[in-house]
């Protein structure tokens, strides 16, 4: 039996191995490997850390956080710093996987809203671990001439039978719970079983309205005008923003998830000093606005965001206002008993009729 | 010592696929197997096979089984009388028309699926038509209907050809000699042409009842989510729930489904003799 445990681990580390050995042959007191979300960041700023520092840059992307956690417990390459969601940084602090962070080796964090850091808060208590890069929220993309403006701010329009078979909901467990969480007033992480079947009960019971359950394509039939509203992530909505005039953005009063990608070390790291000067490097303004404008998500740097054009700072698409934040919260990580007994609440609403 | 040289050789030749089946099909298969009879932490359990009498396990996958004979059924009898017709043609518009059928499978089916989706949505190119035309909008997509639709269009010539083959190998003598003995045409279809084409009509339901029955990619597009299948189960199970002890379990008992049915079917069809197109 282990070795058929073992086959499996033999390609992936046969795989490793020629990754390595393309990595293998340089200097590496002078490098510094980081692992990062596809298309989060800017190669032109990786460029300019590596002239002005000299530091040889080793760049890796990965797809889910899930992914990521699979690359870094393979233990194949030695990273030095890693870009990830919340709960997955939250889950590897639990693990012990995480090194602190030397503020004083990062003066610039200052140019960063200490807000952020607030929230920061529910997933590293003491902000010792992970230094926020970008964030954003839930909310309902909507289509301005199909839909009553003055009704989405709340979720309770995705029940409203005027628009049965117009309503595009999340295809994933959690986004899909934290709407109807929300509408009880319950928190998006609890774990209580009879506030989860009240949850359910509401999403079975909204099962003959949904036009479709989605996450990627969401933006992509809200574009073509397919539905009428559909709940997808803030920086998903400003694409699709771009593409159709008649589109509009809300995050509901009753509140949403907020999440937040940060930066940390893991325990791996062999250049720790290089990799703060990293983190460094990324909160000055020209390169955080260099990198901004590469992901077009809401960036956490204060500085960065007041040297935007006014129009810019104001779109509550990219920037969730003061206000809507209040009732966010960050969703942390649920243990594996929970997470069985979730999907199979969602698996329950998924094959009702 | 000839012959056994012969045999050696030709042993030699299916080499490669021997391969092949050891890595690709059997290792799987054997994985699958440790996979379905064990918890996450190793042990041994039955626990994933027995989670098919979960009440929503069982409904998908008598779904699976409804759309899947809804499929099998439709593909049937729109391509008997069509291979009948085809029979009845020139030989030369008989190649004409078979590559017809076959054109469409140049082009990678998922491809296919996602256009129907673009023709099929609220605002697509079917709906807009028929505005146009001051009839009401078709409200198909995301239903279990335009899943068994689009299954029907991709499977139906994997139904025609085997029909068609049977077919064309009947000797028009027989009909003849039939004839002249008197039977009718009715007779003749019931006697001789639906006893000879059995085995193409065996063979076109098991290709399309099996990939019908596990299929898992049409009821994501076109179901939107909504109509979960066996399929969808297991695939959830492995990509969404990283719960692969579960997903091998369900696939065993699936597998147990397409096994038995091709039995069932199968031991039907022995005495045709003319098989698989």
């Amino acid at each position: 039996m282990k070795l058929i445990q073992a086959i499996p681990c033999l390609f992936a580390g046969l795989a490793l191995s020629g990754l390595l050995a393309g990595c293998g042959g340089k200097d590496s007191e002078n490098t510094l490997t980081i692992l990062n979300y596809g298309k989060y960041l800017d190669p032109k700023a990786i460029e300019l850390f590596e002239e002005e520092t000299g530091i040889q840059v080793d760049y890796e992307e990965y797809v889910t956080p899930e992914n990521m956690y699979t690359k870094y417990r393979a233990g194949a390459i030695d990273y030095d710093l890693i870009c990830t969601s919340d709960y997955m940084v939250e889950k590897l602090i639990q693990e012990g996987e995480v090194l602190e962070l030397d503020y004083g080796n990062i003066p610039l964090s200052e140019n960063l809203d200490p807000a952020y850091f607030d929230f920061s808060k529910s997933f590293d208590p003491e902000n010792k671990y992970a230094l926020p890069y970008f964030f954003g929220t839930v909310g309902i993309l909507y289509n301005k001439d199909m839909v009553d403006e003055s009704k989405v701010n709340s979720w309770e329009i995705l029940w409203d039978k005027t628009y049965s078979g117009q309503i595009i909901m999340a295809d994933s467990v959690r986004d899909s719970f934290m709407v109807a969480l929300k509408i009880l007033g319950y928190s998006l992480n609890t774990t209580d079983k009879e506030k989860l079947e009240e949850a359910q009960d509401m999403l079975i019971r909204q099962k003959p309205l949904v036009y479709s359950y989605l996450v990627d394509e969401a933006q992509d039939e809200m574009i073509s005008e397919n539905a009428a509203m559909a709940v997808v992530y803030s920086g998903e909505a400003g694409y699709a923003l771009e593409f159709n005039d008649k589109l509009a953005f809300s995050v509901p009063e009753e509140g949403s998830n907020m999440w937040i990608d940060s930066w940390f070390i893991p325990k791996s790291a062999a250049h720790k000093e290089h990799a703060e000067k990293f983190l460094n490097f990324l909160c000055r303004e020209d390169i955080s606005m260099m990198n901004f404008d590469y992901v077009y998500y809401a960036t956490p740097n204060q500085k960065t965001k007041e040297s935007l054009d006014l129009e810019l700072q104001e779109n509550t698409t990219i920037f969730p206002p003061n206000g809507v934040l209040e009732n966010c919260e960050v969703l942390k990580p649920l243990d594996d008993e929970d997470t069985m007994e979730l999907n199979l609440l969602w698996k329950e609403i998924k094959a009702a009729d | 010592m000839h012959t056994q040289l012969r045999s050696l050789r030709r042993q030699l030749l299916a080499g490669p696929y021997l391969l092949w089946m050891a890595g690709f099909i059997l290792l799987p298969v054997v994985m699958i197997f440790y996979y379905a009879f064990t918890t996450t932490s190793g042990h041994f359990t039955l626990l994933n096979i027995s989670s098919i009498f979960a009440s929503i396990h069982l409904k998908s996958l008598f779904l699976s089984l409804k759309l899947a004979l809804a499929c099998t059924a439709v593909c049937l009898v729109l391509s008997y009388p069509l291979a009948m017709v085809l029979n009845h043609m020139k030989t030369k518009n008989q190649g004409f028309i078979v590559f017809i059928f076959i054109l469409p499978m140049w082009m990678n089916f998922m491809l296919r699926i996602l256009a129907w989706k673009l023709l099929l949505s609220n605002n697509g190119v079917i709906n807009t038509l028929l505005e146009t035309l001051g009839l009401p909008g078709l409200d198909v997509l995301n239903t279990p209907s335009a899943v068994v639709f689009c299954m029907v269009y991709d499977f139906l010539p994997f139904m025609i050809l085997p029909i068609y083959n049977a077919m064309s190998r009947i000797q028009p003598d027989i009909i003849e000699a039939a004839g002249d003995l008197g039977a009718g045409e009715l007779t003749i279809f019931f006697k001789i042409i639906v006893p000879l084409t059995m085995p193409g009509v065996i063979s076109g339901i098991t290709m399309v009842f099996v990939p019908a029955l596990t299929s898992f990619a049409i009821s994501d597009l076109l179901g939107g989510g909504k109509v979960l299948l066996i399929g969808n189960v297991i695939e959830q199970a492995f990509m969404q729930e990283y719960n692969w002890n579960l997903g091998s379990g369900l696939s065993l008992v699936l597998m147990v489904f397409v096994i038995a049915s091709m039995a069932l079917v199968g031991s039907k069809g022995e005495e045709g003799g003319a098989g698989v197109w």
